[in-house]
This record gives C-alpha cells, sequence and structure tokens, in this order.
C-alpha cells in the first residue's frame, strides 16, 4: 500500500458547489473543457482536494486520474489549500547565495511539509517565490506579507512561536 | 488507395499514402527498432528509438509517426542514427533499476533486447540522481515496480483507449514524472478491473502479475493435501510460445504431461466446467426468454468484465448471468461432488487453476465463491507463471509426450475449448440452446457470424421460429459500447457474450507477452484462436450437453440445471463498486 498523507480536512461549501456545477455545465460539451473547468474550480476554491476532482470527474465522464494528471502536470494549479498564515521563502539569486535554499529545507522539515504544501492543521503553508525587492535584507522570508529579512536558520522558531 | 514512391537506404519502396515510415519500412522489409509504440494504441513517437534520416529534414524524425511523401529519401541505419538510439537508451538506463539478473522479465525484455542490438557498452553511462519508488502491491493481481518504468505510456494508453478503465497514466512533470493513479492511489484502491492488459503491453519488467508459483510448489510438497489443477482452454494456444514453439501451436498434450510432471495429483481440465458452465447458461437463458426475465442476458465467465460492469454499470447488475466462471465451477464441483466420490475432506483439497488471466486472482476470492464452506480455487497462476515453474522443475517441455487429462474433470467437448475465443461462449451456448429448443440435431454447429477479433459482432439466428439476437464484444471499450445502448434501453440483444480483453481470453492479460514488433503487425489474436477452433474441429464431441462427464455429473449429483443443488454450487452473487 502506498503511503497516504495527511491532508487539510475539506471544507468546501454548498455555495461553492454549486457555482461549480454551474461551470461544469456551461464548459462541458466544449472540446479541451478540462482545463478552463479546473481553472475555473481553483478560483472558487483556492485549489484542487480529490472532492473536487471527484466532482469534475463525475459530471464531465473524465477519468479522474485524466484531471489528476492534468492537475499535477501544470505549476499553477494547486492540490493544497493555502494556510492561515502563508510562507513565502525567496529563492531569488541574491537570497539564495546568502542560503535561504537552507532556511526553505528547514522550515519544511520543521512543519512537516513540503514546498506548495499546507499543515494539516490549516494553520501553515509554505512556498518558494522568486525575488521581493529586498536584496539588501536577504535572505528573506515572508509571512502573509510580513517580511522578516537577515535570517539564519535559528531564526525560524521564534519566526513561527509568533504565529503559534 | 493511392501509392508513393520513396527511397529507404536507397532501394525504392512503393507503400500506400498516409502510411508512417515505420510502416513503409515494415513493407520493404527494413527493421526500424521501436519501444513505445503500440500500432493504434501508442502512437505518440515519444521514446526516439525509431529515428531515421529525411532528405531535407532538419532534425532527425521518428518513424513511427512521421507520414511518408511522394520522393521522399530516408535513411535508417547511419552511423549517427545508431549513436542517437545508443545515446537514447544510455538516457534511459540512467534512471533505470538494472537489476537485470533478478528481474522477471530478463531475456524478454525489450529494452534489454535492444541495449544488445543497439551496443549499449555501459549502462552507468550517464551517472545522477536516480527516483526511489514504493512497489505498489495493493492490488490482488499485480505489482507496479516504478523502478523499471522508462515512461513509455503503453500501459496507460491501454489502460485508456483499449479497455475504457484509465486508472493509470502520468503524474506530475519533468523529472518528477510517474505512472500511476489519482491521489496516489494503490491500484487496488482504483476501479481497476484487474484485466492485465497493462501487463502485456510493458516492455520491460515494470509490471507483473503477483507470482503463486512457490505457493503451488508449497501445496504439492504437503503430502496432506489432494492437489489438483485445471488449465483454460486458452492456456494450450498459447503456452508453446514460451518453449519456442510457433504462435498458434496447440500443445494441450505436452500441457497434461508437463501438469502430471510438476506433481500434481490429478490434472483435469477447466474445458470440462466450460461445458458446464454452457448447460447452466443456456438454462439461464431459456428460463428469462420463456418467464419474461432479464435481457439481454450477459456472460459472466471473464472476471475483468464482471469488475467492470460492477465499477462503471452498478445499474446493469440484473444483467449479468448468476453463473460462476468455469474456473469457479470446476472448483465447485471439486471440493464438492469429487470430494465426495473420492472420500476427501474438502478442505484437504488444493484446486489451482491455470488461467490466461490476472483477473482470476482476484475472482478467486470474491465472495460468494465457496460451495463447500471453503474457498472454490486455492490459487491461480497465469500461463506465464506455469511456464517459470515448468522451466523452474527442470521439465524439458518439448520432449514431454502428448498425454490426456485425468477423469472425471478432464473430460471436454469442443465446445468447451472455443470458450477461449472472442464469440466461443456464444457458439458453445448457442450450440446447446438451439438443439434444445427445436429438439432437433444441428446439421452444422459452427456459427461463423460470432467468430472473428471484431470488437463489436451481431447475429440473429431464427431459432424454433424465434428471432434470437446476438452480440459479441470484446475489450471493454468495446463493451461499453454495448452497455451504453443497454442502460439507454436501445439494444434489443438477446443475449450477449462480453470478454474483458481483445480477442477474448486468447490474448488475455495472464498470457505470454509478445515483443511489441511482432503484435504491430500479427494479429495475435486470430492465431492463437485458430488453435481452439481447429481443436474444436478435430473433436467428434462438439456439444457441451453431450459431454458424458457433465451428463453423470447432474445424474449423480446436481439433479436438474438451474435446479435447487446447481443454484447453490453453481452461482454467485454481484456488487455495486464505485468508479475510483
Amino acid at each position: 500500500m502506498l503511503a497516504k498523507k495527511e491532508t487539510v480536512p475539506f471544507s468546501g461549501t454548498k455555495e461553492q458547489e454549486e457555482s461549480l456545477l454551474k461551470v461544469i455545465s456551461e464548459l462541458k460539451d466544449e472540446k479541451g473543457a478540462m482545463m478552463p473547468i479546473l481553472q475555473k474550480a481553483q478560483d472558487i476554491y483556492g485549489y484542487l482536494p480529490i472532492e473536487v476532482q471527484t466532482i469534475i470527474s463525475n459530471e464531465t465522464g473524465i477519468p479522474l486520474e485524466k484531471i489528476y494528471g492534468v492537475a499535477t502536470f501544470y505549476s499553477q494549479f494547486t492540490l493544497s489549500p493555502k494556510g492561515k498564515y502563508q510562507i513565502s521563502v525567496c529563492l531569488g539569486t541574491a537570497c539564495y547565495v546568502k542560503g535561504s535554499g537552507d532556511i526553505y529545507n528547514a522550515l519544511m522539515e520543521k512543519l512537516g511539509i513540503v514546498g506548495g504544501e499546507c499543515t494539516p492543521d490549516g494553520k501553515f503553508s509554505l512556498d518558494a517565490c522568486r525575488c521581493v525587492g529586498a536584496c539588501g535584507l536577504a535572505p528573506v522570508l515572508m509571512v502573509n506579507g510580513e517580511v522578516y529579512g537577515r535570517l539564519s536558520v535559528d531564526d525560524i522558531d521564534d519566526i513561527l512561536a509568533k504565529y503559534e | 488507395m493511392e501509392n508513393v514512391n520513396i527511397k529507404i537506404n536507397g532501394l525504392d519502396v512503393c507503400a500506400p499514402a498516409g502510411s508512417t515510415i515505420l510502416d513503409a519500412a515494415h513493407i520493404a522489409g527494413v527493421k526500424i527498432p521501436t519501444l513505445c509504440f503500440l500500432k493504434e494504441i501508442n502512437e505518440i513517437g515519444a521514446c526516439r528509438m525509431c529515428v531515421v534520416e529525411v532528405k531535407g529534414a532538419r532534425n532527425l524524425v521518428a518513424a513511427c509517426v512521421h507520414p511518408i511523401n511522394e520522393g521522399m529519401e530516408i535513411l535508417t541505419n547511419t552511423s549517427a542514427l545508431i549513436e542517437s538510439r545508443r545515446r537514447t537508451l544510455e538516457l534511459i538506463l540512467s534512471t533505470h533499476d538494472k537489476r537485470c539478473l533478478s528481474c522477471v522479465r530478463s531475456g524478454k525484455c525489450e529494452l534489454q533486447e535492444l541495449c544488445q542490438e543497439l551496443g549499449v557498452e555501459d549502462e552507468n553511462h550517464f551517472e545522477g540522481e536516480s527516483p526511489e519508488y514504493e512497489l505498489d502491491e495493493s492490488a490482488a493481481h499485480m505489482i507496479r515496480d516504478n523502478n523499471k518504468c522508462i515512461l513509455c505510456r503503453r500501459c496507460t494508453a491501454v489502460c485508456e483507449k483499449v479497455q475504457s478503465v484509465a486508472v493509470i497514466g502520468p503524474n506530475n512533470r519533468g523529472f518528477s514524472t510517474f505512472i500511476g493513479s489519482a491521489f496516489d492511489m494503490g491500484l487496488g484502491d482504483t476501479s481497476c478491473v484487474s484485466c492485465g492488459q497493462c501487463i502485456v503491453a510493458c516492455p520491460t519488467g515494470a509490471l507483473y502479475e503477483k507470482d503463486f508459483t512457490d505457493d503451488v510448489l508449497a501445496a504439492i510438497a504437503d503430502e496432506s493435501k489432494h492437489v489438483i489443477v485445471q488449465p483454460a482452454p486458452s492456456v494450450r494456444a498459447a503456452l508453446g510460445e514460451e518453449f519456442g514453439y510457433p504462435m498458434g501451436t496447440d500443445v494441450e498434450g505436452k500441457l497434461a504431461a508437463a501438469l502430471r510432471r510438476i506433481g500434481f495429483d490429478r490434472v483435469f481440465d477447466t474445458d470440462f466446467s466450460a461445458d458446464l458452465t454452457i448447460i447452466e447458461e443456456a438454462h439461464e437463458f431459456l428460463g428469462r426468454v420463456q418467464n419474461g426475465g432479464v435481457l439481454p442476458l450477459m456472460t459472466s465467465c471473464s472476471p475483468g468484465w464482471i469488475k467492470y460492469c460492477e465499477h462503471y454499470y452498478p445499474d446493469q447488475l440484473e444483467h449479468l448471468s448468476s453463473c460462476k466462471s468455469p474456473q469457479q465451477m470446476f472448483g465447485a464441483v471439486a471440493k464438492t461432488y469429487y470430494a465426495e466420490k473420492m472420500g476427501l475432506d474438502p478442505k484437504d483439497i488444493v484446486c489451482v487453476s491455470v488461467m490466461p488471466c490476472t483477473a482470476k486472482k482476484f475472482e478467486i476470492d470474491r465472495d460468494d465463491q465457496n460451495a463447500a464452506g471453503v474457498p472454490d480455487v486455492d490459487i491461480s497462476i497465469t500461463t506465464r507463471e506455469l511456464a517459470r515453474l515448468i522451466r523452474k522443475l527442470g521439465i524439458d517441455f518439448k520432449s514431454l509426450p502428448d498425454e490426456p487429462f485425468d477423469d472425471p474433470l478432464g473430460e471436454s467437448t469442443g465446445a468447451g475449448v472455443i470458450f477461449g475465443a472472442t464469440g466461443g461462449v456464444m457458439e458453445a451456448a448457442l450450440r446447446t440452446a438451439v438443439e434444445t429448443l427445436t429438439g432437433e440435431e444441428l446439421e452444422n454447429v459452427e456459427f461463423q457470424e460470432v467468430r472473428g477479433t471484431q470488437g463489436i459482432k451481431e447475429a440473429t439466428y431464427n431459432v424454433a421460429g424465434m428471432d434470437v439476437k446476438v452480440a459479441v464484444a470484446s475489450g471493454l471499450s468495446n463493451a461499453k459500447q454495448i452497455m451504453d445502448k443497454v442502460r439507454a434501453g436501445e439494444a434489443d440483444y438477446h443475449f450477449v457474450e462480453i470478454m474483458g480483453c481483445p480477442g477474448g481470453c486468447v490474448n488475455g492479460g495472464g498470457q505470454p507477452q509478445v515483443h511489441a514488433e511482432v503484435r504491430n503487425y500479427v494479429d495475435v489474436r486470430a492465431i492463437r484462436a485458430k488453435a481452439l477452433y481447429d481443436n474444436d474441429e478435430a473433436k467428434v464431441i462438439r456439444k457441451s450437453h453431450e459431454n458424458a462427464s457433465v451428463k453423470r455429473l447432474y445424474e449423480e449429483y446436481l439433479g436438474e440445471p438451474g435446479g435447487e443443488r446447481a443454484h447453490h454450487i453453481l452461482h454467485t452473487t454481484y456488487v455495486k463498486r464505485s468508479i475510483n
């Protein structure tokens, strides 16, 4: 059996489902409808969890694996929601040479997730970003837009503690 | 069709317009190596093994998808091309698990063969990161080892296009791409139907059946067990390929001899229970016609088809015949009638089946398949596993004498043996149903309209004043077409035969793998089926209801076809499943 990863519980609303069904019924008879449906679905839910992909599969008749294959191929689609606190680590050139890669790796280890994912309690999500225009402060990370600079791996615990 | 004149390696070649370079080269007897290409199934030009030089073209072109034009000049074997192909192989090998010695596919691996042919000297030419994947062992019938996968997509193309199942596909992108199911589900958690067509499509050892040959040997070594075996009809039409016989050689006699030498206490034949299936199914059919039951009646011999119907057409299950498959009927009779006759405790009988099929491994663990309170069939192995077992035990297959099957569960008719080809069950059922309805002997027992490897066949027979409309489908994408009509109420068939694999069991997921270069230009299904039809033609008794052992089984034990005891032992139930 392949290991199943714990994920944030799905909390889609009736309204979201209704707007998704409306989108699907408008688009499903068009050729190549899968991409626009997935884009709209991500607009509605913010991400594409199994519950959403299953609705799309059931309504369009497109096998779930085909949808999943497309959703995991394009980096603009995400299978994880954004957390209450969205952490972005700058992996731009200046930050990277100043060691932001280590910070990014340390965050993955501490949060138990990989880049692009969200902790199962929905609190933190982690992403890499490119230059945020604060190279003088390298290495830099942001939490919900708040910038932290001149970091070392040892600063991570303090930053996370602020949001506990 | 219009022809086009081209030059291949300087030779003038004339080929139909619209042909690919690969097809034109085939006509000219020029071999271009391929790897990802499966004719009409996977034509994506992805692996770059078939690259050729075309005069005037900027780059090397993929012969498998590139169409020919008038006057085209093609070179297929320059040293630059050989170098390019070898480099491609070296790149494939850079992430390939190269433990070939212990690989189930060693010696029949298309990747290994190409490496030998093209002279790859260093399998570690490119070093670097190599992904590691866990084996997916979640399904009852097979294992996926993505460490041996070369991402050719032959399996996913078959699953989607031929079988309309599509539970596997490429996930992620670039270096992270792997073949798997949605949301990292194990294959066993999906609506995979266990047909095994992905295994016979795979060029390497990435996909293989779960091997139970050691369980067979352990059972035989256990003196307290009475171990019996039943090979399916189509095994005799394909096993020979594993031992160097030409495709389509019927090795029935050597098959029985080999099984005896492996050490089974009795060597019986699934053909016996194929005949038995016909008696029960024809009875069920006539019952439904006469009593206004649900029509069309659909055959239930193919466990891949049954699982497909349960997942994808759970609202149509009442069409399925309640008859167990021949494999299960055999086990059920062995552990009731035969056990009683022999004075054996059913618990001490181990029933082994040899099947052209991987879904049979799933079927033996289904509910309601235990007539004597123990599983009807204990171990199901494929034709490939049997070949492995024969080799492991040092049995020299080619020098074996032809031997018969044992009595009483080894007697069969020509109707039983044609079960292995698409249309065979229908023809066998018609032979019995027509004689039962008319009360007269058939002049000609051959129903040619339901023979052949087309995906869907239809025919109407006037029997005793009634038009009986039948359909035969093989391959689940064809089954889907029939089922959509049935669901929509647009089908007026009385009786439908469906086999999960294209061409029926002869082309089952448990049969010897055929190299893509052969498979692309030879109709494996038709050649193997011919062996079964020839076997039938050579038989004196060709109608299931004339099988003396089957008649005796009813007289001594079962009572009436479809009667209470027959129903308890020979029939089963189905479950609604979901699509994952």
